[in-house]
C-alpha cells in the first residue's frame, strides 16, 4: 500500500507525519548516545539499543492516548520514549540517578513512567503479557474505555504465559494489543532455529486477528495499530500485530562482534534500504508533508536536547544511600 | 489465651475457618468494587475446598471469575490489574502451584514498586494452601510459604484460627503491596471464635496463643494447634508451655519472638514447610540472636522431613512434627 492511499484511509495529516518522524528521531539519538556513554564507560551495566525498531513503538504509540497503557520490554527504551517520557529522566535513571524516572533504582530495563500510562520496561522476556492483559482486564472492568499494548520480541514466543494470557484476552474479549517485534533473533539466535511454524497462527489459533506489518513504515505500524485500537476501544477483544522489522545493533550494546549468527551483508542491507529513518524521511518529504531542509533543522533540534539531557543526567547526583530500602514495601 | 486484640467488637460467633475466609472476601467486596476473585473453579464450584461457595451468587461472574487452568497467566493478569486500580484476589489452588506462578509473584508484583521508585504498586492477595496429611502425595501437600518469605517486597500470612484468617485477610486485602496468603487446607473445618463485622489485624503482629513461663513453642499456621496440644501434654508434666504464633512471616514481629524466648529462656520452632533453609530456620536465628544471654538451651527447629511428601498415610505421618514429638522435644530442652 503506497503512503499516499493510507494517508487517504486514516486521514494522515502532514503534521502527525512530521512528528511521527521527529519521534523515531529522537529514538534513534538517544539510542545513540546510550551506546556512547556505554562505550565512554560512564554508563553502569548495559542496555539494549532500540535502533533499527523505532517505527514501530512510534507507529503504535501514536495510535494510543496518553492514559492507554503500555508494557515495554528489556529493548525498551523506544516504547518509553513513543509513549512520551522525557529525555531528562530517562538519562538520569540510565546513569543510577536519583532524577531518573525510578530514583535510579530501575535502570534501563526498568523505565516506567506512570503519567504516560507506562506500566514498565520488563526484564524477563514475555513477563509483562500477564501485566498489559491484566491491565486490559481492568479497563474493562473500570470501563474507563483504556486499552493496553503489550510489546514483546520474538523471542517472547518461546514462553507460555504469552500464550496463557492471549487465550484469556480472546475468551474475555480484553481491550488489549499484542504488538510482536519479530526482529529475526533471539538474542544470539536466528528465530529459525527456535520458532516452529508461523507466527500468526499462533495468534488465530486463539481467534484473535493478526496484521502482518512492515515494522519499518512508521505509518503502516501507525495505521494498523489505529485499526487494533479501534477494534479494542469498541470492544472487538484483542488484536496481534507482527511488525517486522530488525535490530541494526547487537543484542545489547556489548554485543559488537556479531558475525557467528549473522552476516554483514544482511545487517548492511537493512541499514541502507530498511532503515524506518530513511524510509520516514522519503515518505515525509514525497507527500509534502515537509521539506527535506525542516527535517535536517528537526535533526538539529532533537540532537541538540538530547546532548542536554546527557550533560543533565551526568551532572545529577546519585540516590542517597537511605533510598536502599526505600520502596520494598508500598 | 488471648487470639482477640484489645479492639474485639461485641459480637462473635463460631465460624469454621473456611467460612471465616469467605466472610472476610465477602465483606470486602461488599465495602471495596475493585476487589475481585481471579481463579480455577472459585465461581459456581466454590474451589474444591468450598471455600468461595455462595460468594459468585452475591457477586456475580465479574467478580468471582473462573479461568482457565494458567496460574502464570492469571496471576500476571492479577499484577496488571492491581497496577491499574483493581485489588484481585488470586486463588492458586494448591500451594504446590507456586512453581507456575514464581516468575510472576518474585519477578513481577514484588518489585514493581521498587523498580519503578515507587510511582506503581501493585495492591493483591495470592490466596493459596499448605499442609500434608491430607493423602495427597508429593504435588498436593508441600508448605512452601518459605519461598515468598524468601523475597523482599512481598508479605506473607500464616494464620492459625479462623479469627486471624477473617482479620489478616482483610489486612492483606487492603494493603497496598501484593500478599501471599496460606490457608492450612486440614484446618478449613477448625471452628473458633470469630468477631462479626469490621475486624481488621495488623499484619506483623504476633500473638501469644498460650502464655507459659518454661518454654516458649513458636508455631505457624497448621503447627499453632499441634502446639497448643503440645502444651497440654507438657502442662501435665508439670512443664509450663507458651505458644507464640508469629501469624505472619513478612512482617516478623521479631520482637514478640525475642521477648517470650526471654521470658522462658527455652525455645523451639515448629513449621510445617521443610526444616531445611525453612521458615524454622530464620526464626530460630532471629530469636538466637535476640535472646542469646537468656537462653539455657539451643534453639530447636522442628519443620517437616526434607522428602517429598510421600502418599502412603505410614509414611506421610512421619514427615510432619505431631504434638508428642513437640512435647518430647520441649522435655528434653527443659531437662524434664
Amino acid at each position: 500500500m503506497s503512503p499516499q492511499e493510507v494517508q487517504q484511509e486514516v486521514q494522515l495529516d502532514g503534521e502527525l507525519g512530521v512528528e511521527l518522524y521527529r519521534r523515531m528521531l529522537r529514538i534513534r539519538h538517544f539510542e545513540e548516545q546510550v551506546n556512547e556513554l556505554y562505550r565512554g564507560g560512564k554508563m553502569p551495566g548495559l542496555a539494549h539499543l532500540y535502533i533499527g525498531e523505532e517505527a514501530v513503538a512510534v507507529g503504535v504509540c501514536a495510535a494510543l492516548h496518553d492514559d492507554d497503557y503500555i508494557t515495554s520490554t528489556h529493548r525498551g527504551h523506544g516504547h518509553c520514549l513513543a509513549k512520551g517520557a522525557e529525555l531528562n529522566p530517562m538519562f538520569a535513571e540510565l546513569l543510577g540517578k536519583e532524577a531518573g524516572y525510578c530514583h535510579g533504582k530501575g535502570g534501563s530495563m526498568h523505565i516506567a513512567d506512570t503519567k504516560r500510562g507506562n506500566l514498565g520496561a520488563n526484564a524477563i522476556v514475555a513477563g509483562s503479557a500477564g501485566i498489559a492483559t491484566g491491565a486490559a482486564l481492568s479497563a474493562k472492568k473500570r470501563g474507563s474505555g483504556q486499552v493496553a499494548v503489550c510489546f514483546f520480541g520474538d523471542g517472547a514466543l518461546g514462553q507460555g504465559v504469552l500464550y496463557e494470557v492471549m487465550n484469556m484476552a480472546s475468551l474475555w474479549r480484553l481491550p488489549v494489543i499484542y504488538v510482536c517485534e519479530d526482529n529475526l533473533y533471539n538474542e544470539y539466535t536466528h528465530f529459525s532455529e527456535a520458532i516452529a511454524g508461523g507466527i500468526s497462527s499462533r495468534a488465530t489459533a486463539f481467534d484473535i486477528p493478526v496484521e502482518d506489518v512492515d515494522g519499518q513504515k512508521v505509518w503502516e505500524v501507525y495505521e494498523a495499530a489505529t485499526r487494533a485500537v479501534a477494534r479494542a476501544r469498541e470492544g472487538g477483544g484483542p488484536t496481534f500485530l507482527n511488525c517486522h522489522t530488525y535490530r541494526f545493533h547487537g543484542h545489547h550494546v556489548g554485543d559488537v562482534d556479531r558475525r557467528y549468527y549473522r552476516t554483514q551483508e544482511e545487517e548492511d542491507g537493512w541499514r541502507d534500504t530498511r532503515d524506518p529513518l530513511k524510509l520516514g524521511a522519503e515518505w515525509v518529504t514525497s507527500n509534502g508533508y515537509a521539506p527535506a531542509s525542516r527535517l535536517d533543522q528537526i535533526d538539529e533540534e532533537v540532537q541538540a536536547q538530547v546532548r542536554a539531557a546527557v550533560e543533565f543526567a551526568i551532572n545529577a547526583p546519585f540516590p542517597e544511600p537511605s533510598e536502599v530500602t526505600e520502596h520494598v514495601y508500598a | 489465651m488471648s487470639t482477640l486484640s484489645a479492639t474485639e467488637p461485641v459480637t462473635s460467633r463460631k465460624l469454621t475457618f473456611g467460612q471465616a475466609v469467605r466472610e472476610a472476601l465477602a465483606e470486602e467486596m461488599r465495602r471495596d468494587p475493585t476487589v475481585f476473585i481471579m481463579g480455577e473453579d472459585v465461581a459456581e464450584a466454590g474451589t474444591p475446598f468450598k471455600v468461595l461457595s455462595g460468594l459468585v451468587e452475591e457477586f456475580g461472574t465479574e467478580r468471582v471469575m473462573d479461568t482457565p487452568i494458567s496460574e502464570a497467566g492469571f496471576t500476571g493478569m492479577g499484577v496488571g490489574a492491581a497496577m491499574t486500580g483493581m485489588r484481585p484476589v488470586i486463588d492458586i489452588m494448591f500451594g504446590d502451584f507456586l512453581g507456575l506462578v514464581m516468575d510472576q509473584i518474585a519477578n513481577q508484583a514484588a518489585k514493581v514498586h521498587y523498580m519503578s521508585g515507587g510511582t506503581l504498586r501493585a495492591p493483591m492477595v495470592i490466596r493459596t494452601t499448605l499442609g500434608a496429611t491430607r493423602r495427597s502425595a508429593a504435588q498436593h501437600s508441600q508448605s512452601l510459604h518459605a519461598w515468598p518469605s524468601h523475597i523482599p517486597g512481598l508479605k506473607v500470612v500464616v494464620p492459625s484460627t479462623p479469627a486471624d484468617a477473617k482479620g489478616l485477610l482483610k489486612a492483606a486485602i487492603r494493603d497496598n503491596g501484593p500478599v501471599v496468603f496460606f490457608e492450612d487446607k486440614m484446618g478449613y473445618a477448625l471452628k473458633g471464635d470469630v468477631p462479626e463485622g469490621e475486624y481488621v489485624l495488623e499484619l506483623g503482629k504476633a500473638d501469644v496463643k498460650r502464655v507459659g513461663e518454661d518454654i516458649t513453642i513458636v508455631a505457624t499456621s497448621s503447627m499453632v494447634l499441634v502446639a497448643l496440644e503440645a502444651a497440654e501434654l507438657l502442662a501435665a508434666d508439670g512443664i509450663s508451655a507458651e505458644v507464640v504464633d508469629p501469624r505472619t512471616t513478612v512482617p516478623l514481629d521479631v520482637e514478640a519472638l525475642i521477648r517470650s524466648a526471654k521470658k522462658t529462656s527455652r525455645a523451639i520452632v515448629v513449621d510445617e514447610g521443610y526444616q531445611r533453609y525453612g521458615v524454622t530456620a530464620e526464626l530460630a536465628a532471629v530469636i538466637s540472636d535476640g535472646a542469646f544471654y537468656y537462653l539455657d538451651a539451643p534453639v530447636k527447629r522442628m519443620g517437616a522431613m526434607d522428602v517429598p511428601v510421600p502418599f502412603s498415610p505410614v509414611l506421610e505421618d512421619l514427615t510432619v512434627p505431631t504434638a508428642a514429638a513437640v512435647a518430647a522435644e520441649a522435655r528434653r530442652l527443659c531437662r524434664k
